[in-house]
């Protein structure tokens, strides 16, 4: 059998060793044109700020595919005569598959903006954006960076260690106010303007991109008419899966490609896996195309599964995510929304000097937990994933949360005040019980092996 | 801030040094080019203020330098531009220190009186003259070689110590075990052994320094060494018995419930100079599964080598021979494995080549009580860096800026946690972690390892 996956990311290379570990025969090709071995995307920023070089990025060793026969391709896929079962080449080569994984990523939205085909208009997502920017910045003294999400702020921290100025356009009244409640927003933008000395314009937008005599980017315009001279602009107002090349066959495609719970399509032998793709039936409270790092990998590990011989659903567990808006971690767990139903109740803590923030969400008749966002304070993913899989009350999770507490050792733990505010608020009396390690334990066994 | 566009091809937007800096930097330049003129100079009998003015001006400069760069920062990690600047990414500057130090090494240990070490008759001169009033000060005998480098030892690991503090003044774990480490070199290493030398001094010598053990101590157990405790009086007797406890019953169990990073990372001095003067060499250790094979060849056979000298030494001690089948115990064990492992590995490559291979060589590939205290860690021992769940998207900070070469990654992506004979605990991975994924702790052994580790986030699978 030979397994051929298009796309060397996460989702993508997932599958690949996935379907090695359980299946030591069938040849496995995995082709991409954006980078000759594996590299984590999410450490695009890195590379820019000298934290760390390309080489360091990649997760494994360059000898480990060979080891692993693993056979890399680098190259692009131009079509796929599906009922060849072939791919077509850039080079010219073509590839015949047995089974077939689309694994292609996102490309950037661009939003038709007049002007945006300017020398300086960049979007990140990939090495060759990088190699874009480094190239622009060397001449660039104000950016302007266009949209309000995770990465804009990424871009913006960027620039920053070049010592650009920045200008950061956010359409809405807070940083990513399509996800964070309002007090997490707030405490970002004052985060973003007085600690990073950014010109963050709320409720701004992006209208058009003016460009000098040689097609170089000189200045952009705002909705409300404001003229800003820059030589670079950001746009990264989030992506869109990468299938434009397949829109023409027969696969069937919506905003992605369309997939049952088992990553098939609609064409026998043919999957996908990753940001590509687009949910028929979307998991219970997911969305139809979710595409974020962790879910990549998910996916990626079920179909290598499912590839292996054992037909495997794709179930994700409690939603959870991550990121660093600066110097402030951020991580969530389950269902934390930007404005509460009316069924939710919740509870926020703030630390009175500190960038440390939490957001217990929980039913208002039931006061059980549904989710919590994290700032500056690290958190124990199994505990969590635990307590909101077995409906802990939001009581329970207070008195047991040094439980879940996972800062450094020697920092302070803010446990007392939180709860004391909490009894503030709801009149309740709870006290804290102390860390212990066999429910942590169990929790992580639980969280993890099920039982 | 740079306002004008720059053409050039170089960082076109350069930070502007500002006063702090710039008066830092100067100062520093006046201890050095004081230390640098003295190897030349003729100096005899030289007053104390050359040294203070030294030793002052650099551990004001280093601090003020540090202040300057660090403090109009936001609290949090500061690695820019780290692969982009010269004396970080090993190139001419870090060839030059690296050369410089390397040099400076092999003078102390093989050519000391190149460096000014004066005979009976005659006294020091030049270098090790400049140290002479501290040591007279402090013990009413003239400066050995050995004296001036451990002035120099203690001054950049309590000068750069202070620079580190105030990099990572996010991290209480970093503050801890900063200042604890900075403490115990100024104490314990330098200043109490120094001073109970001069209180001793019809004494012969022994080693004072209370945290300095056999194995890393390789002449504990050599017999001059043995006969100078034994003939020491209350408090040979006490150093002789605490050395070996320590060895015996007191590393064992703070191992066992804290794992290595108690001494490596807390109180020995050869990490106390890697975790603050070295620190900004500590992504150039070698990553690749190669160097870690070569890790664990060298270390445990440096280990093996200890063992075997030491019970050949202690054969010839207690039989009262010089030999051992026909071999020369001095030339062929003592001397062979000082010369190498004692002066060549841990001094000359250890700390020499910084710039190159970065800050831990000398504990990675060669600390002989690393490789002890590594056993425990490994097999019999309360401390792990937990990995948080499904949290990792393999970015590779924490491999990048593992200094003992760990590819941390490797074991975050796939949910397990890391117990590895080798991690001295520093916590840089988990500071540098930018999703909460690293946690050092110790707890219960149940579960520490996990063999067949699954990442938690789907729901499908649960198998095993």
């Amino acid at each position: 059998m030979h397994v051929v996956i298009i796309g060397n990311g996460i989702a993508g290379i997932t599958c690949a060793r996935t379907l090695r570990k359980h299946h030591s025969d069938c040849s496995i090709t995995v082709i991409s044109s954006e980078s000759q071995h594996f590299y984590s995307r999410t450490a695009l920023m890195y590379i820019y700020m000298g934290h760390m070089k390309y080489e360091h990025t990649k997760p494994y060793e360059d000898w480990f595919w060979e080891k692993n026969r693993i056979d890399l391709c680098f190259d692009h896929v131009v079509s796929i005569p599906f009922e060849n079962k072939s791919l077509q080449l850039r080079s010219g080569l073509e590839i015949s598959y047995d089974k077939l994984v689309i694994a292609t990523g996102s490309v950037p939205n661009r939003f038709d903006w007049p002007g945006q085909e300017a020398e300086g208009v960049i979007s990140l997502y990939g090495l060759q954006d990088l190699e874009l920017l480094e190239k622009y910045s060397t001449d660039t003294k104000r950016a302007v960076i266009a949209g309000g999400g995770l990465i804009g702020i990424e871009l913006a921290e960027m620039l920053r260690t070049r010592n650009i100025e920045v200008t950061y356009l956010v359409r809405e009244p807070h940083f990513w106010a399509n996800i964070l409640p309002q007090e997490e927003g707030q405490m970002i933008n004052k985060h973003i303007r007085l600690d990073h000395h950014i010109d963050l314009q709320l409720n701004a937008e992006l209208k058009q991109i003016f460009s000098d005599s040689k097609g170089r980017v000189e200045a952009i315009e705002t909705l409300s008419g404001e003229k800003i001279p820059c030589q670079l602009v950001g746009l990264t107002v989030g992506v869109r899966p990468n299938v434009d090349f397949l829109r023409n066959s027969e696969i069937e495609i919506d905003k992605g490609i369309m997939v049952n719970e088992f990553l098939e399509t609609n064409i026998p032998d043919v999957y996908a896996c990753g940001d590509c793709v687009q949910h028929i039936k979307p998991p219970v409270g997911r969305k139809a195309v979710e595409q974020v790092w962790y879910t990549g990998r998910m996916m990626g590990e079920c179909l290598g599964e499912t590839l292996s011989g054992k037909r495997t659903a794709y179930v994700p567990g409690v939603w959870f995510n991550s990121a660093k808006f600066f110097d402030i971690e951020y991580q969530t767990y389950g269902d934390v929304p930007a404005q509460c139903t009316s069924e939710q109740s919740d509870f926020y803590w703030q630390h009175p000097s500190k960038n440390a923030a939490l957001h217990f969400v929980y039913g208002k008749e039931s006061g059980v937990i549904k989710g919590i966002n994290s700032f500056g304070i690290r958190l124990r993913h199994a505990v969590l994933e635990q307590w909101i899989k077995e409906h802990k009350t939001v009581e329970y999770v207070l008195i047991h949360f040094e439980d879940a507490w996972f800062e450094p050792e020697f920092h302070k733990n803010y446990i007392h005040e939180i709860i004391s505010e909490f009894n503030h608020k709801t009149g309740s009396g709870l006290k804290a019980n102390k860390k212990s390690w066999h429910r942590i334990l169990s929790n992580i066994k639980k969280a993890t092996y099920g039982h | 801030m740079a306002t004008e566009i720059n053409y050039s091809i170089s960082q076109p937007h350069p930070d502007n040094l500002g006063v702090w800096r710039k008066i830092g930097l100067a100062l520093v330049a006046v201890g050095l080019a004081i230390l640098a003129f003295s190897f030349g100079s003729g100096w005899t009998d030289i007053s104390g203020w050359y040294l203070g003015i030294c030793l002052g001006s650099i551990l004001t400069g280093t601090t003020m330098y540090a202040y300057g760069l660090y403090m109009w920062q936001t609290p949090g990690i500061k690695n820019d531009s780290v692969w982009m600047n010269d004396i970080s990414n090993r190139s001419t500057w870090a060839w030059m220190i690296g050369i410089i130090l390397t040099t400076f090494y092999i003078l102390l240990y093989w050519f000391p009186s190149s460096i000014g070490l004066g005979t009976e008759e005659a006294g020091n001169r030049g270098f090790v003259a400049l140290f002479d009033p501290l040591s007279l000060f402090l013990k009413g005998k003239v400066a050995s070689q050995w004296f001036a480098y451990g002035v120099l030892y203690s001054l950049a690991i309590i000068s750069l110590g202070f620079k580190f503090l105030l990099k990572y003044r996010h991290s209480r774990y970093h503050i801890w075990r900063t200042t604890v480490l900075m403490i115990c070199q100024l104490f314990l290493a330098f200043l109490i052994p120094e001073i109970l030398e001069g209180m001793n001094q019809e004494q012969a010598y022994f080693a004072k320094d209370l945290k300095f053990f056999w194995p890393l101590n390789y002449y504990f157990f050599e017999d001059w060494h043995l006969n100078a405790m034994a003939e020491g009086g209350s408090m040979g007797m006490f150093f002789l018995v605490w050395g070996i406890a320590l060895f015996l019953i007191v590393t064992p169990i703070l191992t066992y419930f804290l794992g290595k990073r108690w001494y490596c990372s807390w109180v020995c001095g050869c990490g106390g100079l890697a975790e603050t003067a070295g620190d900004p060499f500590r992504h150039l250790s070698d990553k690749r599964l190669s160097a870690w094979k070569l890790e664990r060849w060298l270390i445990h056979g440096v280990l093996v080598y200890i063992f075997v000298v030491t019970a050949v030494v202690l054969y010839g001690y207690f039989t009262n021979q010089s030999q051992i089948f026909g071999i020369d115990i001095y030339t062929w064990f003592r001397k062979p494995y000082g010369f190498l492992i004692g002066a060549a590995f841990s001094g000359v490559i250890g700390v020499g080549f910084y710039p190159l291979l970065g800050s831990r060589v000398w504990c990675r590939f060669g600390c002989p009580l690393a490789a002890y205290m590594g056993i425990f860690q490994r097999f019999k021992s309360r401390f792990r860096i937990t990995t948080n769940g499904g949290q990792c998207i393999s970015c590779g900070n924490c491999s990048t800026y593992c200094e003992q070469g760990i590819d941390v990654r490797w074991y975050a992506q796939r949910g397990q946690n890391i117990v590895r004979s080798s991690c001295v605990g520093c916590g840089v991975c988990s500071s540098v972690c930018p999703r909460g994924v690293l946690k050092l702790e110790n707890g219960p052994e149940q579960d520490r390892i996990n063999e067949k580790p699954i990442l938690i986030g789907r729901d499908d699978v649960r198998l095993l």
